[in-house]
């Protein structure tokens, strides 16, 4: 029998001993941990199927009290809940396409090292990271001078270019061979060519996570429709828990429009809001385990600095 | 123009201009909807930093309103609100900072002491999950479990004859929201870690297993010291930004509950509310100033002792 030379210079048994506990520490550990990061989504699935009244009684528990789906069926016969869905949907999508979009094109360029002033225009990009007007100046800039006061642009077009993105995108495009741009330059493609033939099929695990990252980021945002928006119609869905969590009023209204002659003491004000929770980050939930890959992928990436 | 000055041997910067332009016109053009955007949406707010130094009236607008020298930045300093937003601002991010990173190092380490790839993959999943639930909806989860009445861990504590209420006690919440920025970022944030460590040439452990290293011995004198760069110039992305508050985190969950402002109010909840609610332009202006050639100044003297110290580590 052959040990491997490692097993050899120590008493194997203790060794084997002392890996054993190790392992049962790190495996628990890690479960423990896991644990703690479910358990809140648990307890909230959980209160959005229970009775309000028993909740209120009993308070929150790991698994549904007097099972129900009334905060369901109230959230979904209301408009709110399909309006804000619709927003959010919209600037989620219409956002992420368009930022992607600008900040590829935008990347590209700076990736390219002939290119003499991109140096420059990097430290442009760049220096706005380091340096802000801040909240005051960007409020009167977006709701006087650009009037985009309660439209949905509002929600867009100021995060447009993520700085942190574009200097990602840009160390995925420095990070492809020159050789590539080389033989296709000497094959007679132009810029143009390179870009969408080379460049940009090659690029398409980068673009992807560039593109989650946009797209997680426009879906929970709210702090723009709290400052620009005041149309309920024009709420994003993360802004309409905003409004939840700070005002009742807000679940009174919608319940009117349900169209219930509401006793207000019963009104389905907790699990409610825990059943809209649900709705919004359910997509992010579905989509999570084909997309996980491209966040991890991503974050390395945009981990080496540039 | 016809290009006849390319045997000049030094082209005046024009020309040179001009010549990039013709050769490269195409990527300049690409790069100019990204170049209106930062020019729209970053340097022409910086201009509008002049409302800090005016009386600013919505009415009149940046050109009408009246200048006021420097009273706002005066009145800023005598109530005294800045220096406890301030403190709170950098009290909360080195909180933050510290323990995230300890705790992300610290999950790296374990995920690389998991062999079973199955487990590792479908715990490290479940452990970066909750960063891409917003804070609103976060907030929302914590009332189930701080509500005086329904909430799990305040009816656990009263039962355990400690009784809190959360909602008014505003000296609980440094510690509440470090544990809330843990459960939220210590999973993604060992992302990186754990990228550094799969990095590390299995021929370092190898050596140390001839040496007859425990694997405890392994983590403590390879793995932590190799990973020593990575978490300082992480450390530096967070100190960097040290002025900043988090108004994400603390305004969904903290809103404008004024019992916990004492210690949870940080510059940029304070800049907001001074817009909002007071509508002192002028003054939240000053306050978003002072924060940012604050911040400014900060992240180049990080930046300036990290090229002294650890050049590997500078952030540009």
């Amino acid at each position: 029998m052959v040990y491997p030379l490692s097993e050899l210079t120590q008493n194997p048994q203790r060794r084997r001993r002392g890996d054993a506990v190790l392992d049962t520490a790190v495996h628990t550990l890690i479960l423990v941990f896991c644990v703690l990061c479910l358990i809140p989504f648990i307890v909230a699935v959980s209160a959005s199927f229970s009775s309000e009244r028993t909740l209120l009684r009993e308070g929150y528990s790991l698994l549904p009290v007097a099972f129900t789906t009334a905060a369901y069926d109230m959230l979904f016969s209301t408009r709110q809940i399909v309006d804000s869905y619709k927003v959010s949907l919209f600037v989620t999508v219409f956002g992420t396409v368009l930022s992607m979009v600008v900040t590829a094109m935008m990347a590209y360029p700076l990736s390219v090292k002939k290119l003499r002033y991109r140096g420059a225009i990097s430290f442009f990009a760049y220096f706005t990271m380091l340096f802000n007007g801040g909240l005051v100046p960007t409020y009167m800039l977006i709701s006087k001078y650009l009037g985009m006061r309660d439209t949905l642009w509002c929600m867009i077009i100021p995060v447009l270019v993520n700085p942190w993105n574009l200097f990602l995108l840009r160390n995925f495009f420095s990070a492809i061979p020159g050789e590539l741009h080389e033989s296709a330059r000497i094959d007679g493609a132009n810029d143009v060519r390179i870009l969408w033939q080379i460049i940009l099929p090659v690029s398409l695990p980068a673009l992807a996570t560039v593109s989650l990252f946009y797209a997680v980021a426009y879906w929970n945002q709210w702090f723009n429709a709290m400052l620009y928006i005041e149309d309920a119609s024009k709420f994003p869905l993360q802004y309409l828990i905003m409004k939840m969590l700070r005002n009742i009023e807000l679940l009174k209204q919608m319940s009117s429009q349900a169209g219930f002659a509401v006793d207000m003491s019963a009104l389905p004000t907790t699990t409610t809001k825990m059943a809209t929770a649900m709705v919004t980050i359910g997509p992010i939930i579905i989509a999570y385990p084909f997309a996980q890959k491209y966040f991890t992928s991503g974050l390395i990436v945009g981990s080496v600095k540039g | 123009m016809p290009q006849s000055n390319t045997a000049v041997p030094k082209p005046i910067p024009k020309q040179r201009f001009l010549r990039e332009m013709k050769q490269n016109g195409f990527l300049y053009l690409l790069t100019l909807p990204g170049i209106l955007f930062f020019f729209v949406f970053s340097y022409v707010p910086m201009g509008g930093l002049v409302i800090a130094f005016q009386d600013y009236s919505m009415r009149y607008g940046i050109f009408g309103s009246r200048f006021n020298g420097v009273d706002n930045f005066k009145f800023l300093f005598q109530t005294g609100d800045i220096w406890r937003v301030t403190g709170n601002t950098l009290f909360l991010n080195i909180l933050f900072i510290l323990f995230t990173t300890l705790m992300s190092v610290f999950l790296a380490v374990l995920f690389s002491e998991v062999r079973s790839r199955g487990f590792k993959r479908i715990t490290q999943s479940i452990s970066i999950l909750p960063n891409f639930v917003s804070w609103t909806v976060i907030a929302l989860f914590l009332d189930a479990f701080i509500d005086p009445t329904t909430g799990m861990l305040a009816k656990w504590l009263a039962r355990m004859g400690y009784p809190v209420d959360f909602y008014a006690n505003a000296a609980v919440w440094p510690t509440l929201l470090v544990f809330l920025r843990i459960w939220q970022g210590a999973g993604y944030g060992a992302i990186v870690y754990i990228a550094t460590i799969v990095g590390i040439d299995p021929q370092i452990y190898e050596a140390a297993d001839i040496d007859g290293a425990t694997r405890l011995q392994k983590i403590f004198r390879i793995t932590i010291p190799i990973l020593k760069p990575t978490i300082i110039l992480m450390t530096l992305f967070g100190v960097g930004r040290i002025f900043y508050g988090d108004f994400g985190m603390i305004y969904a969950l903290v809103g404008d509950n004024s019992l916990l402002f004492k210690t949870t109010d940080v510059i940029d909840t304070y800049v907001y509310r001074m817009m909002r609610m007071l509508r002192n332009y002028g003054m939240s202006a000053a306050t978003g100033m002072f924060q940012s050639v604050l911040g400014f100044l900060f992240i180049m003297v990080v930046n300036w002792l990290a090229r002294k110290l650890e050049p590997d580590s500078a952030l540009f």
